[in-house]
């Protein structure tokens, strides 16, 4: 994934590290992987080298779900950055079956969104080589 | 082991924040100012200063930064340090200061922290994580984050708009008494919060701090140097300090923050009750920021936050003194000066300096410093001895 192959996206793009290599890659597929520890069973975001609850060396790349609940959201009307400057737009944090927390964008009409209301997750291939983890009301 | 009435802040300098930084004005042009007012006002000597706690200007960053201001500004420290810990910076350094002249490592400690806002919106997470995972998805800048802080309170607790807006009206109420605020010349009422631009939602224009340029110093010294200060010393009793995360989404809750825990610490060191504090200066990036700090703090039952502003008068005149320079929400955020203004009013409220706004008898006063999304917090306690 470089950014030179950005097309006409202008809103800042992942750079994956060699840690979290896997999880875009898997992104791209269209599949949402999460790692999870071997040793304390914990599901783990975003992606590490060891496990932040119990620092053992075994995590291992699952498949999970995709679906969650809306842990809270602004709908953000004026933006920090130019680059978000095109309009309303819903962020959020979801809180997936599995537990972890993800920063990510509620696609839906701003008014319809709700802290507690259930959803699941979609890809959004934003370019060519770039995948961002979406999600949608379930 | 405990800081307890080991050092004093003795000292202070506060520039009147600018919307726009005079022509040809540096980060470090400001700290020469501070640091010749901030001395004065000590009543010391330039080579009394042996002890340099340093934020790093956003306009003018740079590594190895402690020494290169230090030569600037012809100080030669015993002891030297960047306190990086976001808008709880300014708090950080008032502790570290008295722990570097309890452990004999200083005895005149210069805190200080000066910067320009720079016109422009290219604002991009400095740590990379936030650049990878956050800002894909319009995670940039602070205001996103406090606005799902709020959410998940009105969510929780019921939290009502009028609550929230009741901090930044009454925080006005003090501004107007204060000639160093930016925000001084008409009083706000909740219509006025409620009715101005929503930006995230549920946070409206006027809830939300107003970058600026300036900054601030203080000068925290050894009993010893206390004797011979100008002013009356404001003792520091208590101090915490807690992280648990960095981006929100991956705080153990929004709501409950770590806070808590910095404010136990201060409370217990200082041996005092939350009753017989004077006046509160919560840091205050947002309203629902002093809120959560309301009730992590102690002041009130967790939740609760709401009701206890609508219920109290947070003036200097009232039952409740809060942010009695008008918070950063009208005084203005001048980086990392915003989180030093609220340690600056401490100071000059127990020092008897408050002028117009005084509030009456003041003795103890707590302040709070939160850096990033609630992620650093730091708790102190001070205290004006009889």
């Amino acid at each position: 994934m470089s950014e030179l192959n950005r097309g006409d996206y202008r809103k800042p793009l992942p750079k994956p590290s060699p840690t979290s290599r896997p999880f875009w890659e898997a992104a791209r597929r269209h599949e949402l992987r999460l790692q999870r520890c071997g040793a304390c069973n914990h599901y783990v975001y975003y992606p590490r080298d060891r496990c932040p609850y119990c620092m053992a060396d075994k995590l291992e790349w699952r498949d999970v779900s995709g679906r969650g609940k809306v842990h809270s959201y602004t709908v953000v009307r004026r933006a920090s950055t130019r680059s978000f400057a095109d309009g309303p737009y819903v962020l959020a944090i979801v809180e997936l079956d599995e537990g972890p927390h993800m920063t990510t964008n509620v696609v839906a009409s701003p008014e319809s969104v709700k802290v507690g209301m259930p959803v699941t997750v979609f890809f959004d291939d934003v370019t060519p080589e770039h995948t961002l983890v979406k999600f949608k009301p379930a | 082991m405990s800081l307890k009435g080991k050092a004093a802040a003795i000292g202070i300098a506060e520039l009147k924040p600018w919307k726009e930084p005079p022509p040809d004005t540096t980060p470090l042009s400001l700290m020469a100012r501070l640091t010749a007012e901030a001395i004065a006002d000590a009543g010391l000597e330039k080579k009394d200063i042996d002890g340099f706690l340093v934020g790093m200007p956003v306009a003018d960053p740079g590594f190895i930064y402690p020494a290169s201001a230090a030569e600037v500004l012809g100080i030669n420290p015993r002891m030297l340090n960047i306190v990086d810990i976001g808008g709880a910076s300014p708090a950080g350094m008032i502790w570290r200061a008295a722990a570097a002249i309890n452990a004999g490592m200083a005895d005149a400690v210069l805190c200080i922290v000066a910067d320009l806002n720079k016109a422009g919106d290219q604002k991009v997470p400095v740590i990379s994580v936030q650049r990878e995972f956050e800002a894909p998805y319009g995670n940039i800048g602070a205001n996103c984050g406090y606005a799902m802080i709020a959410n998940r309170h009105i969510y929780e607790y019921g939290t009502e708009p009028e609550q929230m807006a009741k901090v930044a009206v009454d925080q006005r109420k003090n501004a107007l008494k204060n000639p160093l605020a930016t925000f001084n010349d008409k009083p706000l009422t909740i219509n006025d919060v409620l009715n101005s631009r929503m930006i995230v939602d549920p946070l409206h224009l006027y809830e939300i701090v107003s970058p600026c340029s300036g900054g601030s110093a203080v000068i925290v010294a050894s009993p010893e140097v206390a004797k011979r200060a100008k002013n009356p010393p404001a003792w520091l009793l208590g101090a915490g300090e807690f992280s648990n995360h960095s981006s929100i989404t991956y705080a153990p809750s929004l709501t409950d923050s770590p806070i808590k825990p910095a404010a136990d610490a201060a409370f217990k060191m200082a041996g005092v009750d939350r009753k017989d504090v004077d006046l509160v200066c919560p840091y205050d990036c947002y309203t629902i920021t002093v809120l959560v700090t309301f009730e992590d703090a102690g002041f009130c039952k967790k939740g609760q936050g709401g009701p206890f502003a609508a219920e109290h008068d947070l003036t200097y005149a009232g039952d409740f003194p809060c942010n009695t320079h008008g918070g950063q929400l009208s005084f203005g955020q001048p980086g990392l000066g915003g989180g030093m203004s609220h340690v600056v009013e401490a100071i000059r409220q127990l020092m008897g300096r408050g002028g117009e706004r005084q509030v009456k008898d003041a003795s103890l006063a707590y302040v709070n410093g939160n850096g990033g999304i609630m992620s650093e917090q730091v708790s102190l306690i001070m205290e004006r001895r009889a």
